[in-house]
């Protein structure tokens, strides 16, 4: 296996050929912020929060689907990214109804935990206040759109870890939603396996179980990768 | 079906010809006014006259004054009848037997008709888009045949050294697509022409579609021919019913000829075209997002790299090219590279096609040599604004484009000339707009336009470009102050920066690019500060991309 070298921060790392820069950067203890990257599953690129630097290229790159390069140089945290990364997370708090007093993920929320690292003290685009659905349909969990900030990463676990591919998008634009199987309400989605690992790859509180009240509802979305991993090397005394 | 059939064919149909032709639009923008009364009408004056063995009547593509259609042409003498109805189908049809004729005819030193170059629409409004013999004809399949008798290399070389830079918008070099393709390693590859044209007012490639869907077939089994491809895939937007009817006409035709299937024209040469009908997502036009629509998937835009050229339809490497850039093709094989590398500029070679509408005298499609000054195009060909009233702007590349102002007139229109003022090639949507036309509301505009089609996929575009939109609105409702004009600002530089796409990247286009020019309009809409005195810190993200 090749190995290569580049500069993040003004740090010289190493990677693996083909790592990607968010990998890199993470084993090397970088933090870079992400919400819709979850170990175990394909990137989507599409919450934009790992968005970085890399000399020489004129756009900004999504860490999570660029691929390290021998002598690289990568900042990922200027102050314009900082200034996007925090806009992002005020757009997607306007979109959204996210509550946080109330919510059953509170403490355990990947918005909520990356909104206060970017000191979000205030948002300052209009709130949309949308007027969203519950799912309780399903017996035993349930589905918040109130919460759901579209990262995906509930469709692509349910589509590549547990093959069943219930969950996917309809709609379009401030429209995009979620719908189990071809819309119908979650509880009568034949194809769902209530495995539930959607709702451990849920960074919000979009996805919870029944009977959690606020801020009880923790996730293990480190089991997800681990699956993977046990799956790949048959290895399943973990 | 091989070269003799086709010259036999091209003779046989040359000598048809009778002594005196009538040609009557069918396309899409005359049929809205009537033209195909006109034509029904034009050929049962024929019939009841006993003319038939002395007068064809023809329906052809589109001749591009689409503002003066239905469009009706005869060749002895020559003329031009703008706005003909059904009742005057007699007389044109008596001209023949030399009678005297009374209707309106255009000018032939019109400067919408001198002042262009066609090269892509040479054909448009002669042949029969729904005769395969008409097109051969006129030289049709000579590229191909051509093509077949050089190595791929040769042609992805002919392709590069004429300079053809893709159509649909960015501009991106053809020959180096061509050669990406090319090279990577033999096996299953792809052609996709992309019809999906989804900017408002921009109909240059439903024009080509309909009027020389031939031509778009001999570009793509060329393309297919140079990068080692024999599947194609034409993605047209079901918004264009003409479009495809000719297009499944044509390759029916073809594929019958042998112009298409296996072993064309002789040679060792498969390749075969399917049609797919997009179900109207602006979207749709980005490569990426297209294919995912062939293939099936939502049509949403995946990250790049790896590109289509690489990794496209079914993960196979994949040549996808704007219906513009591929109808040039056949022309360029015929008549070489160089022909085509001395007509435009030193960086945009050859001719592009414009549709020009909005507050327009003569309101149609154009194709002129780039480096043509957009004067020339709008004042010149397209006659200016009507009713005394002054040009304030003209909108150039849809909702990804921007508002250039009426003093920069005289830029040439090239790739980089018009991205150095704001604004891009686009596809070729040309839009005028005259003193009347309020630009914070056209932005309005084309912004509720891209939040309407963004498909959803990442924050700064789906989220984004609401917001813009609610700004706009407060500003336009006279709700806003210069805070929320800064936010405006800074809210453009992330969508456009952060961006998945080309959508969302360039989205914010028409905003910057009005604000740029017609700053004043958006001042005088807003209100006094609510604590004057009081200063917030200004948008802190500098103009310039990061």
């Amino acid at each position: 296996m090749s190995v290569v070298t580049l500069t993040i921060n003004d740090r010289q790392i190493t990677a693996r050929a083909g790592e990607t820069v968010l990998d890199a950067a993470r084993e090397t203890g970088i933090p870079i912020p992400t919400l819709c990257h979850l170990d175990g599953v394909t990137e989507a690129a599409a919450c934009r929060m790992c968005l970085v630097k890399i000399e020489g290229r004129g756009r900004l790159q999504a860490s999570c689907v660029t691929s390290a390069l021998e002598g690289m140089v990568v900042h990922t945290e200027t102050e314009a990214i900082r200034e996007y990364r925090r806009m992002i997370l005020e757009l997607l708090f306007a979109e959204g109804n996210h509550v946080c007093s109330v919510c059953v993920a509170n403490e355990h929320c990947e918005l909520q935990s990356l909104a206060a690292d970017h000191g979000m003290d205030h948002v300052r685009y209009e709130y949309m206040n949308p007027k969203r659905p519950v799912d309780v349909t399903h017996e035993r969990f349930a589905l918040d759109h109130n919460r759901c900030i579209l990262c995906s990463r509930c469709i692509r676990t349910c589509d590549e870890i547990e093959g069943a591919h219930t969950w996917d998008f309809a709609g379009r634009g401030s429209h995009a939603r979620i719908i189990a199987d071809m819309g119908q309400p979650w509880g009568e989605a034949e194809s769902c396996t209530s495995c539930g690992k959607c709702v451990q790859s849920c960074p919000t509180g979009a996805l919870f179980r029944k009977g959690s009240t606020v801020a009880e509802m923790t996730k293990d979305r480190e089991r997800l990768a681990e699956l993977m991993v046990a799956r790949k090397e048959k290895k399943w005394s973990v | 079906m091989n070269i003799a059939d086709l010259h036999t064919i091209r003779e046989a149909e040359r000598n048809r010809c009778k002594p005196f032709t009538i040609r009557c639009c069918t396309s899409s923008g005359c049929r809205a006014s009537g033209a195909l009364e006109v034509f029904a009408e034009l050929q049962k004056q024929v019939q009841e006259s006993g003319l038939t063995d002395r007068v064809d009547v023809v329906g052809v593509g589109c001749p591009g004054l689409c503002s003066e259609g239905p469009l009706v042409e005869s060749t002895h003498p020559a003329a031009i009848y703008p706005r003909v109805k059904s009742e005057q189908a007699r007389e044109i049809v008596r001209i023949s037997l030399n009678e005297p004729c009374q209707l309106e005819q255009l000018d032939p030193g019109h400067p919408f008709l001198t002042g262009q170059l066609k090269i892509v629409r040479a054909r448009a409004g002669i042949i029969d888009p729904e005769r395969l013999e008409s097109y051969i004809a006129a030289d049709g399949y000579v590229g191909l045949q051509q093509a077949l008798q050089q190595s791929p290399e040769t042609i992805v070389e002919t392709i590069t050294v004429s300079g053809l830079r893709g159509r649909g918008g960015a501009g991106y070099p053809t020959g180096l697509k061509w050669a990406t393709v090319a090279k990577m390693p033999r096996g299953q590859k792809y052609v996709i022409c992309n019809g999906d044209e989804g900017d408002p007012g921009a109909f240059m490639d439903r024009a080509v579609m309909e009027d020389a869907a031939h031509q778009v077939l001999e570009g793509m089994a060329i393309a297919a021919y140079a990068v080692g491809a024999n599947q194609g895939v034409i993605y047209v937007r079901a918004e264009y019913p003409l479009a495809i009817e000719r297009l499944q006409l044509a390759i029916t035709q073809a594929t019958r000829a042998g112009l298409l299937g296996t072993g064309i024209l002789g040679s060792g040469f498969n390749f075969t075209i399917e049609i797919r009908i997009g179900a109207g997502a602006f979207v749709c036009g980005e490569e990426t997002a297209l294919i995912a629509s062939v293939e099936g998937l939502r049509g949403m835009p995946r990250p790049r790299p790896p590109y289509p050229a690489e990794r496209g339809l079914w993960d196979c490497p994949t040549l996808i090219n704007n219906v513009e850039t591929l109808a040039t093709i056949p022309a360029i094989l015929r008549n070489g590279a160089e022909w085509f590398a001395a007509i435009g500029t030193e960086k945009s070679k050859g001719t592009k096609i414009f549709s020009i509408a909005g507050k327009i005298q003569n309101s149609g499609l154009v194709e002129v040599p780039m480096g043509t000054t957009l004067r020339q195009v709008v004042e010149v060909l397209g006659g200016g604004v009507p009713g005394g009233k002054a040009l304030k702007a003209v909108q150039t590349g849809g909702p990804s484009g921007g508002c250039i102002p009426a003093e920069l007139l005289d830029t040439p229109i090239d790739y980089e000339s018009l991205s150095a003022i704001g604004s891009i090639m686009g596809s070729g949507g040309m839009i005028v707009m005259d003193e009347s036309d309020q630009m914070p509301e056209i932005a309005r505009f084309f912004m509720e336009f891209c939040a309407d089609e963004s498909c959803g996929k990442c924050v700064p575009c789906r989220v984004g470009t609401v917001q813009l939109h609610r700004l706009l609105t407060r500003i336009i409702e006279r709700k806003a102050s210069q805070d929320d004009l800064d936010q405006l600002i800074q809210l453009c530089h992330l969508v456009r920066d952060t961006s998945l796409c080309g959508l969302g990247q360039s989205a914010p286009n028409p905003v910057l690019s009005t604000l740029r020019y017609f700053a004043s309009e958006y001042e005088a809409l807003l209100q006094p500060p609510e604590f004057p005195g009081h200063t917030r810190r200004k948008a802190p993200i500098p103009l310039t991309v990061i």
